[in-house]
């Protein structure tokens, strides 16, 4: 009760599925909003207590330290095959991938299509920054084409090193029936619609009905040589014309994917 | 339970199901692959779940996650989709998981061919994959015997936390033989609830995570000193083997394992009326290795000979645990090429005739 006696009441703080932590992300990298959107979808649909993430290799290796629910950390690129393990076991659980570019869509692409394939009932969260991070800013499958890394000093050559891979356009091009979608952080009204993104992914999961990824496209300002501002101005001009928003495949509704014969 | 006739890898599959076991998430390959397929018809039967991976290294990921959650879990593969699953041993080793792994062991290295070897035991015996870490190591020399040591491999898994594997040859894995599968099985001893899985917290425990990353080195230390703490007491109190033969001075004490020690005892008892005093040590654990047996055997030998499917891995571990004291001969095969009794029983009249030449540590 406030002190004041008057009928105040908190409108904002730490969701439950979040731990309060001092971050180790890089000012101005959107993982933290992006964890914080997974948490308070968790609490929202009261699936906290039945959620198991799986924290990957990149920057989000230690997702486990604020993610408020029980947590593997899991090898390059194979969340999505640990996560099979748990929900093949425990269908009961909630269970959640997440997972950067390098780690979903370089090492452990096998993993990810697979597990799509499959119509696994887990939940990918793919965070594409356009670069690994963690390892200090070398090309990822999706640096954009002329983008400056450590590994393209000149920057990526479409014709030595393929151009870059859409995640999303790619996973729906299954037939297996699935939630997958893209979205964005770099501005408020993206959150807002982003956070509904996962929200539908994560009710697709408790209603059985599908798997579902939700690539979101994040800053990494450290690495991209840029001030935090720039970095989410970057995003809009450089990243949402390659990596268009929206909802790609829907089970019994949208569904960009080419129709098979 | 009356006897039944079964190949090997089908009793592996049995036993596995006996034993609680809901789960199997595996890759083709010969030649194992009786055990995936008799897995995906008798688990949805008993209500578990079958998957067959898009490779070995998603399987073993995903025995890596099912046993995270606390449950029962197996695979099985032939040697180089073993070789595949190490970097999923070692965070399993890493993360203090329970896993059961059957290796059907065929030749090498590379792709080498489908017939049995026994030339994973370094692979199986001093690690695999990266980092300091042992895996428990069971070697059957029946189907039968298959059978007991898979239910034992689960027990043993869930007590020390940690994989531990059935090494089989091709031998093994595809000959028929009668089996039979206790009723009243008991566990080898009380086994500890899991309280570390991750089972959704509520907030009845502490927060589950099961994890390998210690980036603070003092940490990652005090963590290896755990598991070599495990690796002690695995060694003061799982050690397996078998001794077949003369209890009194030897002329040669055979040491072998598998379907090798089968081959040796046909050997031994086809050269009874030579008159030569044999023996033969069979390691069951082949990790942790039966030293002291070993060396107690070794102190009544006047020489001791090897036998096994590969260039001389075991050899080494024999070596070391003999420290010299007796000269060691070797016989073996690799490829694939099998050991008959009669190449054992000669083998054995030479050591003792003074005419084979003792192999020394080269390095």
């Amino acid at each position: 009760m406030p002190a004041s006696g008057c009928d105040a009441k908190a409108v904002f703080g730490l969701p439950e599925a979040l731990d309060a932590r001092v971050t180790h992300y890089c000012p101005g990298c959107t993982h933290g909003v992006i964890h914080r959107l997974v948490a308070e979808v968790l609490d929202e649909l009261g699936l906290r207590k039945s959620a198991v993430g799986m924290a990957p290799v990149g920057c989000a290796v230690l997702a486990y330290d604020y993610f408020a629910c029980d947590m593997v950390q899991c090898s390059h690129g194979r969340a999505p095959a640990v996560a099979t393990g748990i929900k093949r076991g425990r269908p009961d659980l909630t269970v959640f991938t997440y997972q950067g570019d390098g780690d979903l869509a370089s090492i452990g692409m096998a993993e990810i299509i697979h597990a799509a394939n499959r119509g696994e009932k887990i939940t990918v969260v793919f965070v594409n920054n356009a670069i690994y991070g963690m390892t200090a800013g070398q090309m990822a499958p999706t640096t954009l084409p002329r983008q400056v890394t450590t590994t393209t000093p000149d920057g990526r050559d479409p014709d030595l090193c393929g151009h870059p891979i859409r995640v999303a356009e790619l996973v729906s091009a299954l037939r297996t029936p699935a939630f997958v979608a893209r979205g964005a952080v770099h501005v408020p009204g993206e959150i807002v619609r982003t956070k509904d993104l996962l929200r539908r992914a994560f009710r697709h999961q408790s209603e059985k009905t599908c798997f579902s990824l939700i690539e979101i496209l994040s800053t990494c300002p450290t690495n991209w040589g840029l001030p935090p501002d720039e970095a989410l101005r970057w995003v809009q001009q450089n990243m949402v014309p390659y990596y268009p928003l929206g909802v790609f495949k829907e089970p019994g509704g949208i569904d960009r994917a080419p129709k098979p014969l | 339970m009356a006897k039944k006739l079964m190949k090997g890898c089908e009793a592996i599959g049995e036993a596995a199901i006996r034993a609680g076991c809901k789960l199997f998430f595996g890759y083709p390959i010969t030649p194992q692959n009786e055990i995936p397929e008799y897995m995906s018809h008798r688990l949805p039967q008993v209500g578990g779940a079958f998957v067959q991976a898009e490779s070995e290294l998603a399987a073993s990921n995903m025995i890596y996650g099912a046993a995270a959650c606390g449950e029962r879990v197996f695979t099985s593969s032939s040697s180089p989709g073993i070789s595949l699953m190490q970097e999923a041993m070692s965070y399993i080793a890493a993360s203090e998981l329970p896993v059961v792994v059957v290796n059907i062991m065929r030749s090498g290295p590379g792709l080498g061919g489908i017939l049995p070897t026994q030339s994973d035991y370094a692979q199986a015996t001093k690690g695999g994959g990266h980092g300091d870490y042992r895996v428990l190591s069971l070697a059957p020399w029946s189907v039968q015997e298959a059978a007991d040591l898979v239910a034992d491999a689960f027990d043993l898994a869930d007590f020390y936390r940690t994989p531990v594997y059935v090494l089989g040859d091709g031998l093994i894995g595809q000959m028929m033989e009668p089996v039979e599968f206790p009723e009243d099985r008991k566990p080898l001893r009380p086994l500890p609830p899991k309280t570390w899985a991750t089972t959704g917290w509520r907030g009845d425990r502490p927060r589950a995570v099961v994890n390998s990353l210690f980036l603070d080195p003092i940490k990652c230390e005090q963590q290896n000193a755990k598991l070599q703490a495990r690796y002690a007491q695995m060694r003061a109190e799982e050690v397996r083997s078998a001794y077949y033969g003369d209890e009194g001075d030897l002329d040669v004490l055979v040491v072998a394992y598998g379907t090798v020690a089968r081959v040796t005892l046909t050997a031994m008892e086809d050269m009874k009326a030579t008159g030569l005093k044999v023996g033969m040590l069979r390691p069951i654990t082949v990790w942790p290795f039966p030293r002291d047996a070993l060396a107690e055997a070794a102190e009544r030998a006047k020489a001791i000979l090897v036998a096994e499917l590969s260039c001389g891995q075991m050899l080494e571990d024999v070596w070391l645990s003999t420290a010299s004291m007796r000269p060691v001969h070797f016989l073996g095969h690799q490829g694939g090429v099998l050991l008959a009794p009669e190449e054992v029983s000669a083998a054995i009249r030479d050591v003792a005739a003074g005419r084979s030449a003792e192999v020394r540590y080269a390095g």
